[in-house]
């Protein structure tokens, strides 16, 4: 699959569609999602490569398009095909082509101004309607520099050139964006400028076929609303594994000794690693987890890592493995202990033979050929691996909630008896209601969430608003804080009342709080809930899927009685309130919603 | 390379993009000829033959291919 590597293979994704379409197509639990493209131009082309961009991501989409060139009257004036479609995305794909009006050489700075209210004004009305009539986020293209430059370089700064007005109306677009967090802006003016402007803008494709961009483009650009899209269903990946000798610095620890390593400015290679050591530094900000995968002996790998010149130090990765074992065991071994899947992980090393036994050993790992020490950060950040849609506090802090983990981890061994080790960590639960500050992480958390996931309901933002303000509907979350790190808002129960039943739609839980009874907490709150109510009866479902089976049997552990299985292991299983036996979670608990 | 070879390989790509194993197409195949040839395809065409081939067509040769067979007869000019 490397023609989905940068640089694409564009040629391949063209002459070979059909067939890995089909080859993608045969992937087992897809997820399955409708995406509404709404063009200014032709778009089969880029939503046949979109198509395949997503298989790959194992997002399984059926396509709505508007007829050519009538994304805004489909919008605004709706269209029975789209309404009956129901997207779960919209993209609108537009491109400087579908502005109306480009400032005259005559106009003066008052008439380009209501001219870039009016053509702005144009498009936030058309997504206020999509917003309003289908709650779903909406990805909508900047604009391209459009293909000649009338002044020359005057043009990108004289508010008559068409140069300034798209830069302008992209402004607009952006502070739109700033305040609507279910709207993504996809950066057509860097894939173009990226691409090569006068290549992209050939005006053959225009004329010819109302395509605006060149063919061999549209990849490229299928490939960004691909990571946009990805990254709002949760399938980004969360973790970086590097080799260390020629990859975090230039030469070899164990060989050269500390002072032969190259990292620092004095040398020009020195300085190509320290700027990828501060790259990786700067992704692990995001949210990014780092972790070493080396071989080496662990000595000579701290050495290194503590070089004074160095930018990331030993404390930057969750786990150091510097060992001598094949680097497929160790990378299965990282994944095991932070509980992600080694389809979360990205692996980076220099030498082609370990990138070659990783991929074997561990198809889902991504592994980008590292061809050159100049080209890393190129590579890492045209893949879309980490395509950030939103950036919670908990993405901020994750590199410290992983440490604390693995400390607690270690912590674990000296404790004889597993309630003092839970007892040791001092633990508070917070149980609260859908609050609005928490909306952004719940939607985030029922899409990423695999693992403690019973049901693998998937919701957006505005299908969280919904339920929050539903009086069907009790929703829960819970946070959880310990000695050693606040774990943030870790998991979520919600559940429909029908008469005097109880049924829970939704309950999943963050693996990183795993084992420690915060779900005795959560189910203890909701039988208070249902005494609330006077709900006699709580019925919960399980859903199986390729990840899940951790909790196949939650609701029997947790006192329920099996009433129901079909062929596909989908169960039912029942509580009666009154046989409840409440838990004793070792921790304290706020009920913040009483 | 002679006519007959270039067809060959323009064989292969109409095979390609059509996702037929068993089509076969000769120097008078035109649109109408081939299920499924329509203007996108024959934007997708043009692309996979530029890009077999390292050429590009202009605009004219586009618009005025009649058949396959013209379509080579601009392709050997250009290689």
């Amino acid at each position: 699959m490397d023609y989905f590597n940068y640089p694409l293979d564009t040629k391949t994704l063209y002459r070979k569609k059909a067939k890995i379409r089909r080859e993608l197509s045969a992937q087992s639990s897809m997820l399955k999602k409708k995406i509404a493209v709404l063009g200014g131009s032709t778009t089969n082309e880029l939503v046949e490569q979109l198509n395949i961009f997503l298989l790959y991501y194992g997002i399984d989409a059926e396509f709505y398009q508007s007829e050519y060139g009538q994304y805004w009257q489909d919008a605004m004036f709706g269209s029975k095909g789209l309404d009956q479609f129901a997207p779960d995305i919209i993209y609108v794909h537009t491109s400087w082509r579908n502005i109306d009006v480009f400032p005259e050489i005559n106009d003066t700075m008052d008439d380009v101004d209501a001219m870039l209210e009016s053509e702005y004004g144009k498009f936030r009305a058309m997504w206020e309607k999509l917003e309003e009539k289908f709650h779903c986020p909406v990805i909508q293209n900047n604009f391209d520099r459009p293909n000649y430059r009338l002044m020359g370089n005057r043009d990108i700064w004289d508010y008559r050139g068409r140069s300034n007005y798209v830069s302008r109306l992209n402004q607009k677009f952006y502070e739109y964006a700033q305040n609507n967090h279910n709207f993504y802006i996809n950066d057509l003016e860097y894939i173009s400028q990226d691409y090569g402007l006068s290549e992209w803008n050939h005006s053959l494709y225009w004329h010819m076929y109302k395509c605006a961009m060149c063919m061999d483009a549209i990849p490229y650009v299928a490939q960004s609303v691909a990571n946009i899209v990805k990254s709002i269903y949760g399938k980004n990946k969360k973790a970086l594994v590097l080799d260390l000798d020629n990859t975090l610095w230039g030469g070899i620890v164990g060989d050269d000794g500390i002072e032969g390593i190259k990292i620092g400015m004095e040398v020009s290679k020195g300085q190509v690693f320290t700027e990828f050591q501060s790259y990786c530094k700067k992704l692990k900000d995001i949210g990014v987890i780092l972790a070493i995968d080396s071989k080496n002996e662990m000595a000579n790998a701290l050495a290194g890592l503590n070089h004074p010149d160095g930018v990331l130090k030993p404390d930057d990765f969750v786990d150091i493995k510097a060992n001598w074992n094949p680097k497929d065991q160790n990378l299965k071994e990282i994944a095991d202990e932070l509980t992600l899947g080694v389809d979360s992980f990205v692996f980076v090393d220099d030498n082609p033979a370990e990138r070659e036994i990783v991929s074997a050993q561990l198809p889902g790992v991504a592994v980008p050929l590292m061809d050159t020490a100049e080209n890393y950060i190129k590579v890492l950040d045209h893949s879309g691996y980490f395509e950030v849609t939103s950036l919670s506090a908990e993405d901020i802090k994750k590199t410290d909630m992983y440490h604390a983990k693995a400390k607690a981890s270690k912590a674990e061994a000296t404790f004889a008896d597993y309630g003092e080790y839970l007892d040791s960590l001092r633990m508070t639960a917070y149980i609260d209601d859908f609050k609005t500050v928490y909306i952004q992480r719940i939607a985030q958390l029922t899409n990423k969430s695999n693992q403690f996931n019973l049901t693998t309901l998937r919701c957006t933002e505005d299908d969280i608003k919904i339920m929050q303000k539903s009086s069907d509907y009790v929703c829960l979350c819970g946070r959880l804080t310990d000695k050693f790190a606040d774990n943030g808002l870790v998991t979520v129960v919600i559940v429909q009342k029908a008469e005097d039943i109880f049924h829970i739609r939704l309950w999943l839980m963050s693996c990183r709080v795993l084992k420690r009874g915060m779900e005795d907490t959560m189910m203890n709150a909701l039988v208070e809930e249902a005494q609330r109510y006077s709900v006699s009866k709580i019925i919960g479902y399980y859903y199986p899927t390729v990840k899940n089976s951790m909790v196949k049997d939650f609701y029997g552990m947790m006192g329920f009685v099996k009433v129901k299985e079909d062929e596909d292991k989908n169960s039912e299983w029942e509580l009666d309130i009154s046989h409840y036996d409440p838990k004793k979670p070792h921790m304290q608990i706020y009920n913040c919603r009483v | 390379m002679s006519k007959e070879e270039v067809l060959s390989k323009v064989n292969e790509i109409f095979t390609d993009a059509f996702d037929r194993e068993d089509l076969v197409i000769g120097f008078e195949t035109t649109a109408s000829d081939v299920e499924g040839w329509d203007s996108l395809m024959q934007m997708n065409l043009i692309e996979m033959i530029e890009d077999e081939f390292g050429m590009r067509f202009d605009m004219d040769e586009v618009v005025g291919m009649e058949n396959v067979g013209s379509m080579i007869d601009i392709i050997i000019t250009r290689i």
